[in-house]
């Protein structure tokens, strides 16, 4: 699935990383416990999640995830935004409950992974 | 043989700089040409000690020294020092306090995510003294 059909199906607006949209992905998780991702995440690149700190962009580029989707409408700082544009990390919100946003995707054929 | 040497400061009084110095080791080794999975597993596991310092130890010193065979990290704090590494070491055993789990740690995984990521592992610790973390990843 091309990151663009993520901004789609989750109704989802740019943060940062406009110049990725057409790269494909193929799995994703969500979470709100980085040691979780740090944890059991193995090629998933996508991050759903509600937390909106710096170390969820450190935990995505330690775990080489392309894109990361804030749920809930939530929106980062702009150092935070800095730090995703350095790694080269897509960034965006979607007004969806994490719940919905991951079945959403999942009904579009994304997967969990491992 | 040493590729490269590497040390960094890691602050204690900024949990949003914590895992600088895992990225930017990470983009040193990326530029050397290792494999990106030898990558992963360092980043990882450094990402979890150094996170660790700054959540439990006030900070300290990371040394790196690449070689084309492996890569060791001590990192070294003044910390409280760990009672009962047995017990550190098993998952889901944490002492970390509730503003750390609103950040998204402290879920009690990461020194058995270290162990499961690396080669070797070493921990010694003296209460009141504090804390040095061996670990060593195998290039291949
Ligand atoms: N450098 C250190 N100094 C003092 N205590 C430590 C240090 N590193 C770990 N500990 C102790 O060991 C426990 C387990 O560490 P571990 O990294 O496995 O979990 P955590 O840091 O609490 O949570 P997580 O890593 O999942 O975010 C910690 O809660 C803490 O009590
Ligand atoms: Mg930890």
């Amino acid at each position: 699935m091309k990151i663009r059909e993520i901004v789609d199906i989750l109704e989802a607006e740019i943060i940062c990383g406009e110049e990725h949209l057409d790269n494909e992905l193929h799995s994703a998780c969500g979470a709100d416990m980085m040691s979780d991702v740090l944890a059991f995440v193995k090629d998933q690149s996508v991050l759903l999640t509600g937390l909106i700190n710096p170390q969820v962009v450190r935990t995505a580029d330690m775990m080489d995830m392309r894109c990361i989707v804030f749920v809930r409408g939530k929106c980062p700082d702009e150092q935070v935004v800095e730090l995703a544009q350095e790694r080269g990390i897509v960034l965006m919100k979607s007004p969806l409950r994490m719940f919905v946003a991951c079945g959403k995707l999942y009904e579009k054929g994304l997967r969990g992974g491992c | 043989m040493s590729l490269a040497t590497y040390r960094f400061e890691v602050p204690g009084d900024d949990f949003t700089r914590a895992g600088e110095a895992s990225g930017s080791l990470k983009r040193s080794l990326k530029k050397i040409g290792f494999d990106p999975d030898i990558i992963r597993r360092v980043s990882i596991a450094m990402y979890e000690a150094e996170i660790n310092m700054v959540i439990h130890a006030n900070g300290g010193v990371i040394d790196v020294e690449v070689s084309p065979q492996k890569i060791d990290i001590w990192f070294r704090d003044k910390g409280p020092g760990i009672p009962d590494i047995d017990l550190a070491m098993q998952e889901g055993y944490s002492t970390a306090p509730d503003n750390v789990r609103s950040l998204g740690f402290g879920a009690g995984m990461g020194l058995p995510n270290i162990k499961k990521y690396t080669d070797e592992m070493k921990i010694d610790t003296e209460i009141g003294v504090g804390t040095t973390v061996y670990i060593s990843v195998y290039a291949k």
